[in-house]
């Protein structure tokens, strides 16, 4: 589905990525383990589009992408849930959700399914976004990645920073999103217990090189940690 | 108690001028960011549209209220060309912005001179807008009431258009979280060109209101480029509202001390209440708060 292949990214005068190669299978999930600074993030905003690579190449399907505007990307079904519970601040919780389903066949009823998935929106419908919680944030920004219909959703540490109360709840949710029929997730983590419980792959990072990859699975957890710890 | 009354809505006249000439700046300036010294010409582009409209189609003052569409297109599209062709290159490098924008509004005067002519032009007035219209003792003049109305009119709709549309909340949504908009399947840039053309198409229909209180020529854009800055920058970068109530509040002041004092005075009082004003308020008048960018 996704290939992210030989990638070198970094910002200004700094490499952040030193050939990295991760892959997404189709309808599976990948995890990216590492610690803060290894690089997770910036591989996540190559796959999207928004750092253009110094080298490498992103393909989507086969399909070169690398050169490829991040709203073209979602065009082709990527969707991206960015670090720090980004929303619209000054759009009401509806207006965060309507705005991406303009536009779009069925855009209602994608807001209507989205709000399934997370009612408590659906009470906080009027209220600005920059107003809600950490949590509700999160649970919005994952709400308005669904909402375009993505066959690959990159998550870049979802639970990060979240209240521990709603944390249970939006793992279960991704665990849900992740068995969902059509569905690919790249997904990045430091909390290594729950990505392997998502993953069928991990990939470990370390300081913009992949230093280990494996099948996924609560078994990988000792080795994983292994590798985490050095 | 009469004279006061006068004096006020003369005051409210010149705010609804600063108003209307500010309100694109709101958009491209409060909203976008982006120190745009041509808007003036915009100005200048809406009124010789109204110029040329009115000389090519009759010569009743109708035809005013008729530019108003073209104005607005022509303004418009002036400044998505100079988005495309320059301002896009340059976000983010507000110095740059400011010194190839005033270029550009160099050479659109030059263009305005080498087509129109230096010296000033002028656009009849519909016969309905030349006299005074009396309310309770109260003279106003009909000229100034228009130009109120428009500007009011003009508020409420770009209000309404960023409030309730979905290019509305694709405006709101790319200045307040560029990466964001685009990783959500906004075209960004398009709407920043677009946000770019109302902002200039307001400029233009400016430019037609100006033709009823003044002549037009080339350099009529540099008289309010400086107050309309002055506008948004006192009301507050991104607020609607702050620039509204900013532009008459400056109107009502500079009419009641050009009453009490003479023209010139009046207006280094109001720079000088505007300079005391931004030590006390540098954030102007009215500014965005939430929790997430407390």
């Amino acid at each position: 589905m996704l290939e992210i292949d030989a990638v070198h990214a970094g910002y200004d005068r700094t490499t952040v990525l030193h050939g990295v190669s991760v892959a997404v299978p189709e309808g599976g999930v990948a995890a990216v383990l590492g610690h803060n600074g290894a690089g997770k993030s910036t591989l996540l905003r190559v796959a999207m589009g928004l750092l253009r690579p110094r080298s490498g190449t992103v393909l989507l399907d086969g399909e070169d992408i690398t050169r490829l505007a991040p709203h073209r990307r979602v065009a082709r079904g990527m969707a991206y849930v960015p670090q720090g519970q980004q929303c619209f601040p000054h759009l009401t919780t509806a207006e965060n959700l309507r705005l991406v389903a303009d536009g779009r066949v069925n855009g209602r009823r994608a807001v209507a399914e989205v709000l399934d998935l997370f009612p408590v929106l659906r009470e906080l419908s009027g209220r600005r976004a920059g107003l809600l919680s950490g949590g509700q944030r999160q649970q919005l920004a994952i709400a308005r990645a669904l909402i375009t219909r993505p066959r690959l959703l990159l998550l870049d540490e979802p639970t990060e920073g979240i209240q521990p109360s709603v944390v249970a709840d939006i793992e279960e949710t991704i665990l849900a999103l992740a068995g969902r029929h059509g569905l690919s997730v790249l997904l990045v983590e430091q909390h290594v217990g729950f990505a392997l419980r998502a993953a069928q792959r991990y990939h470990v990072l370390e300081a913009g090189r992949v230093t280990s990859s494996g099948a996924g699975g609560t078994a990988a957890e000792r080795t994983v940690r292994e590798a985490l710890s050095v | 108690m009469t004279v006061v009354l006068n004096q006020s809505f003369t005051g409210v006249g010149i705010g609804a001028v600063l108003l209307l000439v500010a309100l694109g700046l709101t958009l491209t300036f409060g909203q976008m960011g982006v120190i745009n010294m041509a808007h003036g010409e915009f100005i200048m582009a809406g009124a010789y549209t109204a110029y040329v409209l009115q000389r090519s189609v009759d010569g009743t003052g109708l035809s005013l209220l008729l530019a108003l569409p073209p104005a607005f297109l022509v303004a418009g599209t002036i400044g998505a060309l100079l988005e495309w062709l320059l301002v896009r290159r340059l976000y983010a490098r507000p110095l740059d912005t400011l010194l190839v924008t005033w270029g550009v509004s160099l050479m659109l005067q030059q263009l305005a001179r080498d087509v129109f002519g230096a010296p000033n032009v002028q656009t009849r007035a519909p016969d309905l807008l030349t006299g005074n219209v009396s309310v309770a003792g109260v003279t106003l003049a009909a000229n100034r009431l228009a130009i109120l109305g428009l500007a009011l009119l003009s508020v409420l709709a770009l209000t309404l258009v960023l409030r309730l549309t979905p290019l509305g909340r694709r405006i709101r949504a790319v200045v307040q979280n560029r990466d964001l908009a685009e990783v959500s399947g906004i075209a960004t840039e398009r709407v920043d060109r677009t946000t770019f053309f109302i902002g200039s198409g307001l400029a233009g229909v400016a430019g037609v209101a100006l033709t009823l209180v003044g002549p037009i020529g080339p350099t009529m854009g540099t008289n309010y480029i400086v107050d309309a800055f002055l506008v948004v920058v006192v009301g507050g970068i991104g607020q609607l509202k702050g620039s509204v109530i900013t532009a008459f509040a400056l109107g009502v002041l500079q009419s009641v001390l050009e009453y009490s004092t003479t023209v010139s005075v009046a207006k280094v009082a109001v720079l000088v209440a505007i300079v005391a004003f931004l030590q006390w308020r540098p954030q102007g008048l009215y500014t965005l708060r939430t929790r997430s960018l407390a």
